[in-house]
């Protein structure tokens, strides 16, 4: 699979990189080239390329990440309001506070597999929001959410300055994270991250990961123990999930108990499998496209509609409007419910697989000869 | 006395009221191939599974390389060097079959665990290349190494699987039926094999169901009856023993 993909790592990491950082203008002409949509693309793709390395390689479906994601951004809000408007300390802790959640977690969720598995990292996510609401109130702020204020020590930023007025802003040493800025910040950091799944992904251990998800008796009978190879992707997915939910409060400094509400840990589930579980790319299209819609499809209204549809007579216009308005606006989850369906009956592999079934049928139509090898490990 | 590499002593297992073994006794000497035959249901893959870890024996030890290993996890016993091939195919169908044999020599020289992510797997040219010679010896060349091992016939998992095993370079190799439910031009195959293997004095505890595979590669033979060791011996002394032939061999192509 990946191990026959294997080419050349620094060709495919120039062009990822250049798709990412250009992104503002190939996407300006779909109208998604504005920096709050930018960076939820980019944010969303850490968390789910995160995700793709405990769910894509070992099959291990977990329903609790956006646990992480809250904590993630909890931890960066009070970096932010203990020590510095700097980003970095926030992100490096929101990592690591992460990973120990996750080693909790997963600790006791990876006793057991399958469906339990699942349920297990689902209680502890449901635990947590609630948590969060209640007694965890004076660290969270409860309901309202932790939020920057005046009187924040921020002891290493006082060191050097007096505190000025309003609040401040999230900066990288001196450079403001708000607007484009803010997103080339997370575009950079979405790149490494990217990288470093690379790396799994082609690495010994990343082909173990896989063999654990198609036959885990097999694993332990070769020699492998394999929760501790589980622990470590568990552990991996969930600093991912971390450093996304700090992006998140670099982005924007608040944070909520609605961050780590199972719908959010459903969300990531649906766009790595809408984009291809177990692909590099694929739950990067499948970000691509949830959020596209979220942010897009929801914004179309009538009125639009009628403009789209206005080179038909009056009647047919009135019909397709009648027809597709129920898909667009706030029914914008009813397209995405019909696309996903449609995904996952006809291409379980995803997006991904689609582009693959497709690309073989230019190859057969190229020539009649076998396929060319796949370029593997000369 | 040669080496012993595997004794198990009065072993015994039931599940509910069923005797599965009942005070089984066997040592299995250094490069031997011990041969395991008896009727269906008789306790053979039991006895097996006993020795690897997947049952633990209701009384009685099982010592391998003068350890115990009773009550020792999985893969701590195959590291110890205890390798079996199951009766029914156990091979990673998602991979490609150069990975699958990648897999186990990756358990051999890393261990239980190892979190090596920083070398591509693509450029471990040693185990790349003792996989791909391990597959030359089933006949799979060139591209073929990168095929599903999830698309093949049974037979072929099958000696996939031996394969795997065999890349370990295991001390005692475990065979659970290596040729059931093949046709008799795929079991001569595997007997090739197996005769191959035999020429590098692997010490191996084979079950079969089929004599002429048993008495074409077996130094010893144990015969089992509902649960119990009835008769052991060269294979000439157990074609001549009356309760064996009454037991079993009676019905079965001799
Ligand atoms: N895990 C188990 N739980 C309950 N009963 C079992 C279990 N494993 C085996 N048995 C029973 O123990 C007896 C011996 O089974 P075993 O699989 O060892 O036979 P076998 O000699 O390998 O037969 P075969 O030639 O059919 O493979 C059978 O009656 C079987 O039903
Ligand atoms: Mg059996």
């Amino acid at each position: 699979m990946n191990f026959s993909e294997t080419g050349n790592n620094l060709k495919l990491m120039l062009i990822f990189s250049a798709v990412i950082l250009t992104m503002p203008l190939w996407l300006a002409p779909i109208g998604a080239g504005y920096p709050d949509l930018l960076q939820k693309f980019v944010i969303f793709g850490i968390f789910a390329i995160g995700y793709n390395i405990l769910f894509g390689l070992t099959g291990y479906l977990s329903f609790g990440h956006a646990v992480f994601l809250g904590i993630g951004s909890y931890t960066a809000v009070w970096s932010f309001k203990l020590l510095t408007m700097n980003v970095l300390p926030a992100i490096l802790l929101a990592t690591i506070m992460a990973g120990v959640a996750a080693a909790l977690i997963g600790y006791i969720s990876l006793r057991r597999s399958g469906i339990y598995f699942s349920i297990l990292t689902l209680a502890f996510a449901q635990m947590s929001y609630n948590l969060a609401y209640s007694v965890l109130t004076p660290i969270t702020n409860g309901e309202t959410g932790l939020q920057l204020s005046q009187q924040d020590p921020r002891i290493i930023d006082r060191a050097f300055s007096t505190a000025g007025e309003g609040l401040p802003s999230t900066e990288l040493f001196g450079i403001s994270m708000s607007g484009y800025s803010g997103f080339y910040f997370c575009a950079v950091v979405l790149i490494i991250a990217f990288f470093f799944s690379l790396k799994i992904f082609r690495s010994p251990f990343g082909m173990k990961l896989q063999a654990i998800k198609s036959n885990q008796t097999r694993m332990k009978y070769t020699g492998f123990n394999t929760r501790p190879y589980l622990m470590t992707a568990f552990i991996i997915s969930g600093m991912y999930a971390g450093l996304a939910g700090a992006l998140m409060a670099v982005t924007d400094p608040l944070a909520g108990a609605e961050r780590m509400q199972w719908t959010a840990s459903g969300e990531v589930v649906l766009m790595t499998i809408l984009g291809g579980v177990g692909t590099l790319f694929g739950p990067l299209l499948g970000v691509g496209i949830i959020k596209y819609f979220e942010n897009i499809f929801s914004a179309i209204n009538e009125e639009t509609l009628h403009h789209l549809f206005s080179f038909l007579p009056g009647f047919l216009e009135s019909l397709m409007v009648t027809i597709t308005a129920p898909f667009v606006g706030e029914g914008w989850h009813l397209t995405l419910g019909v696309l996903f369906m449609v995904i996952v009956i006809f291409l379980p592999g995803g997006i991904m697989e689609g582009m693959d079934r497709i690309k073989k049928r230019f190859r057969h139509q190229g020539d009649d000869n076998d396929p060319p090898g796949e370029g593997v490990d000369q | 006395m040669s080496n012993l590499v595997l004794n198990i002593k009065s072993v015994n297992k039931t599940f509910g009221g069923l005797q599965a073994l009942n005070d089984v006794n066997l040592e299995i000497e250094e490069g031997k191939v011990h041969a395991i035959i008896g009727p269906n249901g008789a306790g053979k893959s039991t006895l097996l599974n006993c020795c690897i870890g997947r049952l633990i024996p209701d009384t009685g030890t099982v010592t391998f390389d003068g350890e115990n290993i009773i009550g020792k996890k999985a893969h701590e016993i195959n590291q110890l060097g205890m390798v079996r091939v199951f009766q029914t195919p156990e091979i990673f169908p998602d991979l490609s079959l150069l990975e699958n044999v990648m897999i186990p020599a990756f358990a051999k020289r890393d261990g239980a665990y190892s979190l090596n992510i920083f070398k591509a797997a693509a450029d471990e040219r040693e185990i790349i290349n003792e996989a791909e010679k391990m597959l030359n010896e089933l006949g799979i060349q060139g591209d073929h190494v990168h095929h599903h091992a999830g698309s093949m016939s049974r037979g072929d998992k099958r000696r996939l699987e031996l394969v795997m095993c065999l890349i370990q370079h295991p001390r005692l190799l475990l065979l659970d039926e290596p040729t059931a439910g093949m046709a008799r031009h795929d079991t001569n195959r595997t007997i090739e094999l197996l005769k191959k293997i035999k020429e590098r004095g692997m010490t191996k505890i084979i079950i079969e169901h089929d004599m002429h595979v048993v008495f074409s590669v077996a130094d010893t033979i144990s015969v089992l009856a509902q649960g119990a060791i009835i008769a052991s011996g060269t294979p000439d002394e157990i074609r001549g023993n009356p309760i064996v032939q009454d037991a079993y061999l009676g019905g079965a192509h001799l």
